[in-house]
């Protein structure tokens, strides 16, 4: 527990730009999660308040992936409760959108029709015809994937996919956004357009957001809070408000403090990756 | 032009298969006696057919063989999907599968013509029995193989039940469904010869072994081709089918 260092808590306090305690949407409550005998959680707890942009960084393996789909309703954690709004988390559910690792792109269906996907579900039955058309090519400009509109998802390249599942989850226009390694197949100059619209995305519909990722630059640039995951089982041994309002732009990944940050961070993560190493 | 090539391409084989077959009958190796030469064979096809009763015979078995595999397959599917999706009702089923798979259904003949008589019915309910179980189980082992990724992200968009299934399951089976049938025809066909071993009055396996009381070679192999050729025709619209509906697929089912 030592790990939980006097910066966790020091820079908890001091932030402030997150938005009121009162109206935190999620809870991690002492949570704990085990695969059989493989503790993969152990006793996290943090919340993420209505607005707020939540980054995990962490060792591969350590159990982001995991913390993600308790969230998302896909596993119960073994002990402790993720509460939604006060409740415990059952299933998931079209108020919690989730682009996931592996993208799941639907393959039996063309890039447009994936991109629909959700907006022609049962749910969506009060949003006019002209208006999901609408919305479905916005998506698909925006992730430039025009040109490709009647391709099947296996003739698109590893970072289409990637856009595709991220064109898909933005669509559907969920209040929470779960993104698991969502820019992880891009090259820096597409990652840097995606992370410009995510922070429109946000802006205009205050979204709260979760993000696993590996890169630490992203993580501060997109955040309003990092929290650095240990090696397996996963605790949250730092926790960083980041002093930086929004919105945000590119020259702030050149301002002294960003790399001071950056460069703190990164050793922080840096010790977990080694310890996940060792565990092997 | 470009068909024309792709088309004599597909015929290759068959006509190496031809010349291959007068080599051996010239060569001596086998008794000239116990091999008719092919263009006696086609000969036959041909006489057989001009005079009627043959294709009698070939609209028997081919209508045999769709109504097994028509009623195999109705069963097949819904069953298939079942034991593929829910764990526990494919620990009760799986081992009654595996035990009647084992059973080579020329071995219920007597079985079928005690409960079923001697009839169409006994005949079709020998194919049903083949082709249920070989699509029951490429359903059940495709379906068990059904990546849950999938599902997860229907639900995340908001999608129902009855839109997890129609939207995503329903895709992600058809496939299998298609396999399935075509593994189903193929046993099928494989099975109508034994099937009309129950009293043997129409149909191809009926011309084989009546041609076979009299030792006529040449009818034999005349039927044995009809069979192979219908059995391949049927199985070519259904890759055409599979490669017209399931475009989408990494890997062309071939
Ligand atoms: N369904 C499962 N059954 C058993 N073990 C699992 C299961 N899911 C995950 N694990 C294990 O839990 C650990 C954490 O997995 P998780 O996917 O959460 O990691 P991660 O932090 O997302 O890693 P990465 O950065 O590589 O995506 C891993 O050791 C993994 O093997
Ligand atoms: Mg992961």
């Amino acid at each position: 527990m030592n790990g939980e260092g006097s910066l966790a808590s020091g820079a908890s306090g001091a932030g402030g730009l997150h938005a009121e305690r009162s109206d935190i949407k999620v809870r991690f409550n002492n949570v704990s999660m085990h695969y059989g005998d493989v503790e993969v959680v152990r006793d996290v707890s943090f919340d993420i308040a209505e607005g707020e942009f939540v980054s995990l960084v962490g060792p591969s393996g350590c159990g982001k992936t995991t913390m993600m789909n308790m969230l998302a309703g896909f596993v119960r954690p073994t002990s402790g409760d993720v509460l939604l709004e006060g409740v415990p988390v059952s299933g998931p559910g079209p108020d919690r959108g989730v682009m996931f690792q592996e993208y799941g792109v639907f393959p039996w269906l063309t890039v447009e029709k994936n991109i629909r996907f959700g907006l022609d579900l049962a749910i969506k039955r009060h949003v006019s015809r002209t208006e999901r058309q609408a919305i479905t090519e916005k998506y698909m400009r925006l992730m430039r994937l025009g040109d490709f509109r009647d391709a099947w998802p296996k003739n698109l390249s590893g970072g289409m996919r990637q856009r595709l599942a991220l064109a898909r989850a933005y669509a559907a226009n969920p209040h929470f956004l779960l993104m698991d390694e969502p820019f992880g197949a891009l090259d820096a100059q597409t990652r840097s357009d995606m992370h410009e619209l995510l922070h429109q995305i946000l802006q205009a519909e205050r979204k709260t957001a979760l993000l696993i990722t590996h890169s630490v630059e992203e993580a501060i640039y997109l955040s309003s809070r990092v929290l650095v995951i240990s090696a397996r089982p996963s605790r949250i041994v730092e926790r960083i408000d980041i002093p930086f309002g929004f919105p945000r732009d590119k020259s702030l990944l050149d301002s002294g403090e960003f790399i001071a940050l950056r460069s703190h961070l990164r050793e922080q993560v840096m010790k977990q990756y080694a310890e996940q190493q060792a565990l092997r | 032009m470009e068909r024309l090539t792709e088309f004599g391409w597909r015929l290759l084989p068959f006509l190496t298969v031809i010349v291959v077959w007068y080599l051996v009958r010239w060569s001596g190796l086998v008794d000239q006696g116990l091999l008719p030469p092919p263009h006696l064979v086609f000969l036959d096809i041909w006489q057989r057919s001009t005079d009627g009763t043959f294709l009698i015979d070939i609209w028997m078995s081919v209508r045999r063989v769709l109504l097994g595999l028509l009623f195999g397959m109705l069963l097949a599917v819904p069953v298939g999907f079942l034991i593929g999706w829910d764990r526990r009702i494919r620990r009760f089923i799986d081992p009654l599968i595996n035990f009647f798979r084992a059973l080579p259904p020329i071995a219920l003949i007597p079985l079928a013509i005690v409960y079923l008589g001697i009839g169409e019915v006994a005949k079709v309910a020998i194919l049903f029995y083949a082709a249920f179980f070989a699509g029951v189980i490429v359903m059940y082992e495709g379906m068990s193989q059904t990546n849950p990724l999938f599902i997860r992200v229907a639900r995340t968009l908001g999608a129902t039940d009855w839109e997890v299934f129609s939207k995503v399951i329903v895709p992600l089976t058809l496939p299998h469904v298609l396999t399935a049938t075509r593994v189903a025809l193929g046993v099928a066909w494989a099975t109508l010869v034994a099937s009309e071993l129950v009293a043997a009055q129409n149909g191809i396996g009926a011309v084989i072994q009546n041609a076979s009381a009299f030792f006529n070679l040449t009818t034999i192999y005349a039927g044995i081709i009809a069979i192979g050729f219908f059995a391949l025709m049927m199985d070519t619209i259904l890759r055409w089918a599979s490669r017209r509906f399931l475009d989408w697929q990494e890997r062309e089912a071939q």
